[in-house]
């Protein structure tokens, strides 16, 4: 069964075309990585999918036959958990106390967190190993730190699908491979359905079992990392020049070339 | 478990007995030289069950319970008002700096209360109340619809608040120029006053008191929630617009209930929350209750100190809400981060 299926996304923002016949479907507890140069709709795509932008076509949620632009904020927001590029975090704000932001959509809107609530915030902080630093303010946390915390958020969503915009944009490579390690681990323990957007073109091979490769908008083209990573498609996608190879585990590896300057 | 709640609980003992005790304080200190332990005494007999034989004239019992109780009430509330309406503003801004006056709020009354002084004239005195609270709500509400027609975001409507404000007090300086003469009355409401402060007074504006102060109190999640900017809010559930329209509606009201009975007094809803903020934390389902409760202390110190500097003299409560408020707000400035609006 799909837990996204998107059909004919278009969007405009600003009378400006940005997503145009945009297709493609994410079996539950997959994950799907959207790849494509700066400004090609990648977070607007993710934007759509969270219902935070208006959008014509349709969006499919999890094997509910409602299209999703019928549901309700709070009911779009116990199924989807959305966490963009940066994320804004109030900075004296206890680690604690963000996490529990993440039960916002299971309350009823005069109500505070119950026991419940605090329970699945505690859970998700465990599973993200911020248990430790739960009293620090969120001013004073590393970047790997503040990752883990606001995927912690998320996760105290007990949300069935979780979108995430470059999560590992501010990382280096160590802990760029710690948070989509950890992200996985997430997605194999609970099952949820992974949409991220990636930069990196190897690394989203590495983690995605689909990917969807956007040019100005459209679809370029979709599927595995060695349908999709191509070097004359990258070359004129991207403007780029990479040859591409694969490693023995069978993954495909993007390479940068610099040209001879002599 | 009960250790916990014991701890959740104790700001709010350690801010009611604050409250309690500057009300204590105020009563026992005033221009008639009333006996201390006689009015403890007076007071301690209206309490239930309790009859204690009272050595008060009927003359000292009178200043205690028609001049200077009413005035220590309706201080408190006042002060509360304006404290939750300054916290209550700057969760919806995510600004610290913002104050019960910004969008209009304290221009409106002023013009409202200019124009029943200048224009009404034997009426006016009865009619300023009512000018100021429909200016002060006006002025909002203007601010408001100005601000959401240019965009939706907090910084356009802060800007519309200024904008709004500025003709406001435009307006209001043209008609008093025009009528020099009520130049001394207006002047001396401007800077706020509780004199002459009645039990009817507090019965007035009690009803828009509680009102705005619960829905302003049952919102306090959702300001925490406003904390990680609307996109994320609306990504959470919450609809970010819905919640501003409300808690500022509610503060507007609560700063006009305020306005009406006591001028301007500035400075009070910016301070408190920021005081209560470094003790207590910054989430606002603390901070709102914490600031009422420390407002309504706050401000009962310093009418008492506003009526006894001077005694039999009085100082305008705003001139010392605002000589012992600039100073502490620059220190605020100066030991505080950047604002991040």
């Amino acid at each position: 069964m799909n837990a996204i299926a998107v059909h004919d996304l278009q969007v405009d923002l600003d009378h400006t075309p940005i997503l145009r016949e945009v297709s493609c479907a994410v079996p539950s507890g997959g994950w799907l990585a959207l790849l494509g140069p700066n400004g090609s709709g990648k977070t607007t795509m993710l934007r759509a999918i969270a219902g935070l932008i208006p959008y014509r076509g349709t969006v499919t949620l999890d094997g509910l036959a409602a299209e999703a632009g019928s549901l309700r904020p709070r009911e779009r927001a116990r199924l989807i958990a959305y966490l963009p590029q940066t994320p804004t975090l109030p900075p004296d704000m206890k680690v604690t106390d963000y996490v529990l932001l993440g039960r916002t959509p299971h309350l009823s809107y005069l109500a505070g967190p119950g026991r419940a609530d605090r329970d699945a915030a505690a859970r998700a902080a465990r599973l993200l190993d911020v248990t430790r630093f739960s009293q620090r303010r969120l001013v004073t946390l590393s970047g790997g730190e503040r990752q883990r915390v606001v995927l912690a958020r998320a996760l105290a969503q007990e949300p069935r699908i979780l979108l995430l915009d470059e999560p590992t944009s501010a990382l280096d490579i160590g802990h760029q491979q710690s948070v989509l390690d950890l992200v996985d681990h997430l997605r194999r323990s609970t099952g949820v359905t992974v949409v991220t957007t990636l930069h990196d073109l190897t690394t989203a091979g590495q983690y995605a079992h689909e990917l969807v490769l956007l040019n100005q908008g459209r679809v370029e083209a979709s599927g595995a990392a060695t349908a999709v990573l191509t070097e004359d498609r990258i070359a004129r996608v991207y403007a780029a020049r990479v040859t591409v190879s694969t490693d023995d585990a069978g993954n495909m590896v993007v390479n940068p070339v610099r040209p001879d300057p002599r | 478990m009960k250790s916990r709640w014991l701890r959740a609980a104790r700001p709010y003992g350690i801010a009611a007995a604050f409250l309690v005790a500057a009300m204590l304080v105020s009563a026992l200190v005033g221009a008639a030289d009333l006996n201390p332990l006689a009015i403890v005494t007076a007071l301690l007999d209206r309490l239930p069950f309790i009859r204690l034989p009272s050595s008060m004239s009927p003359l000292d019992r009178a200043v205690l319970f028609e001049i200077r109780l009413p005035r220590i009430v309706l201080c408190a509330l006042v002060g509360g008002l304006l404290s939750i309406a300054g916290a209550g503003y700057q969760g919806v801004f995510r600004n610290p700096l913002v104050d019960s006056g910004m969008l209009g709020a304290s221009a409106g009354a002023g013009l409202g209360a200019t124009l029943a002084i200048v224009y009404l004239g034997g009426a006016g005195p009865s009619a300023v109340p009512v000018a100021a609270f429909a200016g002060s709500v006006g002025g909002v509400a203007v601010a408001y619809l100005t601000g959401a027609a240019g965009g939706r975001g907090t910084a356009t409507l802060l800007l519309a608040g200024v904008a709004v404000g500025m003709f406001l007090t435009a307006l209001q300086t043209y008609v008093l120029q025009r009528s020099a003469q009520d130049l001394q009355a207006v002047y001396s409401w401007l800077l706020g006053s509780l004199s002459g402060a009645t039990w009817q007074q507090c019965a007035e504006i009690l009803p828009y008191s509680a009102v705005s102060i619960a829905v302003v109190l049952l919102h306090g999640r959702h300001l925490d929630v406003l904390g990680v900017g609307d996109e994320e809010a609306r990504a959470l559930g919450m609809h970010p617009g819905r919640v501003r329209l409300i808690v500022v509606a509610a503060c507007a009201l609560a700063a006009a209930s305020a306005v009406a009975v006591s001028g301007l007094i500035g400075f009070v809803g910016i301070i408190v929350p920021h005081v209560v903020r470094r003790l207590a934390g910054t989430s606002y389902r603390v901070v709102l209750p914490l600031s009422m409760l420390g407002g309504a202390g706050f401000l009962v110190l310093a009418d008492t100190l506003a009526r006894t500097v001077l005694s039999p003299a009085e100082l305008p409560i705003g001139v010392v809400t605002a000589l012992i408020g600039s100073p502490v707000f620059i220190w605020i400035l100066h030991t505080t981060r950047a604002v991040r609006a």
